[in-house]
């Protein structure tokens, strides 16, 4: 955990001609997505697109885009990826008794939901609240974006809150029998699915929040998160994604006093995605846990991953621990970009931060960036990142009892990944986390 | 059953030789105990038999029941039916003890063309051999070795061995950390495993082992060899007098 391992990958970047050739990119990327008009949301979009104007979108030179290349976000429309509607589905925690809401390409698909009734939740859609005019998220739908997009730009963020067709907005007041589970289908082979979801905690409400199954082709999420005085959210997301797939989202959370949020997601596959964190610590005692557990090969063609993570910490005695893990193989790439930002007067914070990658050939790649930047002088924030291959030790110790060389390189891919799967609390939902990874890992052995 | 004939081994990395032309014989049945000053070579000599990687065989052989042992794969030798418990058991997290045992078992099972355990069958054996070697249910479900004391990962090694029904146990130093009691359980649980058709070599540095688990032949080892066999009264006049007697001797 000493070894800080950061490398540095040489870019080549094409000549960026100035700022006219930016906006047109932009007006390109616009004028192939139909952007969502009126309903309670319009103000919040119209902010967002003029935000969105005066950002621009990222060129590959800028620094927060330094180790992914933003130009597959940047095109006005992905690469047809061909949907096999026979192909199984089998997402995770779909035998789970849940809320179920099927989302298709990105838009709800009430025939194939559950009905939206949960006691201790209001529970609608982004497109039937607008459809219906005012709402309770029109304070907050966009505005968690906007306030995430200091001191960092976040343009792709910004794009979403204008253009998301829908999205789930929740609103928890007390503890829901059971966990709300987003369940995403595709449809279109050159799906570009943009989803926007608000979820709003009470004072000591609680919530578990799933998503799983198959996106399309390309995907641009954003979830905001309002977390008031001592609620607890549990998010896990676990989509599948299948190559060429390019995906995108940012989680916006701010958390009240003694509130808890919980965020663990799962990436296995896919060619080209950036997943991002940014945590507002607003209230004193404030937790906030975010994971990661990344499965990336690069046989199929290209495998890139990039989380990028900021924590802000504003407030006294915040909890923050990131933990991130990738086993990378066949020339994969894994990015982690985190930061912890310890304000004047948020003492006693305890901030921590882990980066991993397990190399499983000498093809891939591990760039990790961690940043601490305090200006509190009572705090423990510590981070760390490695990069390393499978131990041998190990290996022959299991080997030795008998194990399979590929079956015991699936243990210990597993047990790698552990630090990052004890992030999710519910043990049921860890154990069927970690068998299906098992699955994955045995038949791709 | 064990045969080990001019074994020569050298480290792959470095000019250093380790072994230089051990020979060895454990017919069935018997328990050996080799002894030796520190660097004579037998934590080498358990690795190589068992495989591990960074050694270089330079010459000779070893055979268990006749067939080779140096080409095979670390789990095919296990399969053979070769055991070794290690001097430090590794630690695995994320990885259930039982997930870990059952995998290993039915592996073997499978190699030698046995039909696996069902995880019925596994568990009634499992926690009876559990509860001979006082490890606990919790202990079983917990990760391989994590959080377990010295001793307890020393009783997890013997439950694995009782577990894989080994025909050759090597004990690399089962005896370091331990205390009386523990010292005691596990001796005990290798006892249990005494048999006819069952061979144990036995590495340690102290006499005291080998009075709970009773050696037919002990074995001095000095620079890679075998410097002089005997009974058990061997080990009780190192124990008196060291070894510098018996380096003298063998020149």
């Amino acid at each position: 955990m000493s070894e800080i391992a950061v490398k540095t990958k040489a870019q080549q970047t094409p000549q960026v001609t100035g700022a006219p050739k930016a906006v047109t990119a932009l007006d390109d990327r616009l004028a192939a997505m139909s952007l969502p008009q009126g309903g309670f949301s319009a103000p919040a979009r119209a902010e967002a697109l003029s935000r969105l104007r005066v950002m621009g979108l990222p060129g590959p030179r800028d620094e927060y885009w330094r180790y992914t290349d933003p130009r597959l976000f940047n095109v006005p429309g992905p690469q047809p990826l061909p949907f096999d509607a026979k192909a199984p589905e089998s997402p995770l925690f779909a035998q789970r008794d849940t809320l179920t809401l099927v989302f298709v390409d990105g838009a709800f698909d009430a025939s194939s939901s559950d009905e939206l009734a949960l006691e201790g939740i209001e529970i609608t859609t982004l497109a039937h609240a607008d459809a219906a005019g005012d709402h309770w998220a029109a304070g907050l739908y966009g505005a968690l974006e906007a306030a995430g997009q200091q001191p960092v730009k976040r343009p792709f963020a910004a794009l979403n809150s204008a253009a998301a067709a829908d999205g789930v907005l929740i609103r928890v007041t007390g503890t829901p029998s059971k966990p709300v589970h987003v369940l995403h289908r595709r449809a279109a082979d050159a799906a570009d699915a943009v989803w926007h979801h608000v979820i709003r905690l009470e004072e000591g409400a609680e919530l578990t929040f799933l998503e799983s199954g198959m996106v399309g082709a390309r995907s641009n999420a954003v979830i905001e998160v309002d977390l008031a005085q001592g609620a607890k959210l549990h998010h896990i997301t676990a989509k599948r994604a299948i190559d060429p797939k390019v995906g995108l989202s940012h989680l916006f959370a701010r958390v009240a006093e003694g509130a808890v949020l919980k965020s663990f997601s799962l990436a296995v596959n896919g060619t080209h995605m950036r997943h991002e964190a940014v945590i507002d610590m607003a209230g004193d005692d404030a937790v906030a846990h975010v994971a990661a557990a990344v499965l990336g090969d690069g046989a199929t063609g290209r495998f890139h991953h990039d989380d990028t993570v900021f924590i802000t910490h504003g407030a006294e005695r915040g909890e923050s621990r990131q933990v991130f893990k990738k086993v990378l193989k066949n020339g994969a790439t894994g990015v982690f970009q985190g930061k912890i930002l310890v304000k004047q007067g948020a003492q006693k914070t305890d901030g921590y931060q882990i980066s991993q990658a397990l190399l499983l050939d000498e093809a891939s790649q591990f760039l990790a960036k961690p940043e601490l930047e305090i200006y509190a002088d009572d705090v423990k924030c510590s981070h760390g990142s490695t990069t390393g291959a499978i131990d041998e030790h190990a290996l022959f110790y299991l080997r030795s009892r008998g194990v399979p060389m590929d079956r015991a390189i699936v243990f210990l891919v597993l047990s790698f990944l552990a630090d990052a799967l004890e992030e999710v609390e519910d043990e049921g939902l860890r154990a069927e986390i970690n068998e299906r990874l098992e699955e994955w890992l045995t038949s791709h052995a | 059953m064990l045969k080990i004939n001019d074994l020569h081994v050298k480290l792959e990395e470095e000019d250093k030789q380790i072994l230089k032309g051990l020979t060895l014989e454990v017919p069935a049945g018997e328990v050996h105990a080799i002894m030796g000053p520190n660097g004579s070579g037998k934590s080498t000599l358990s690795y190589v038999l068992s495989g591990r990687d960074g050694y270089e065989v330079t010459g000779g052989d070893a055979t268990l029941d006749g067939a080779s042992l140096l080409e095979m794969e670390p789990e095919d030798r296990a399969a053979a039916g070769l055991f070794l418990a290690f001097q430090y058991p590794v630690e695995i997290p994320g990885v259930g003890n039982m997930t870990f045992l059952r995998t290993a078992v039915n592996a073997q099972r499978k190699a030698r063309g046995e039909a696996e355990l069902s995880s019925g069958d596994f568990l009634k054996i499992v926690r009876a051999k559990a509860a001979e070697l006082q490890i606990s249910p919790e202990m079983l479900k917990r990760p391989v070795n994590v959080g377990f004391s010295g001793g307890e990962k020393k009783r997890n090694e013997i439950l694995q061995m009782a577990m894989l029904e080994p025909r050759m146990c090597i004990l690399d130093e089962t005896d370091s950390g331990l205390d009386v009691d523990a010292m005691r359980l596990v001796s005990d649980g290798v006892n249990a495993l005494r048999s006819p058709d069952r061979s144990f070599l036995v590495i340690t540095h102290y006499q005291r082992l080998l009075n709970h688990i009773q050696p037919d032949v002990v074995h001095i080892m000095s620079n890679g060899r075998i410097i002089k066999s005997g009974g058990p009264e061997l080990a009780l006049q190192v124990e008196e007098n060291g070894y510098g007697d018996l380096l003298a001797e063998a020149g």
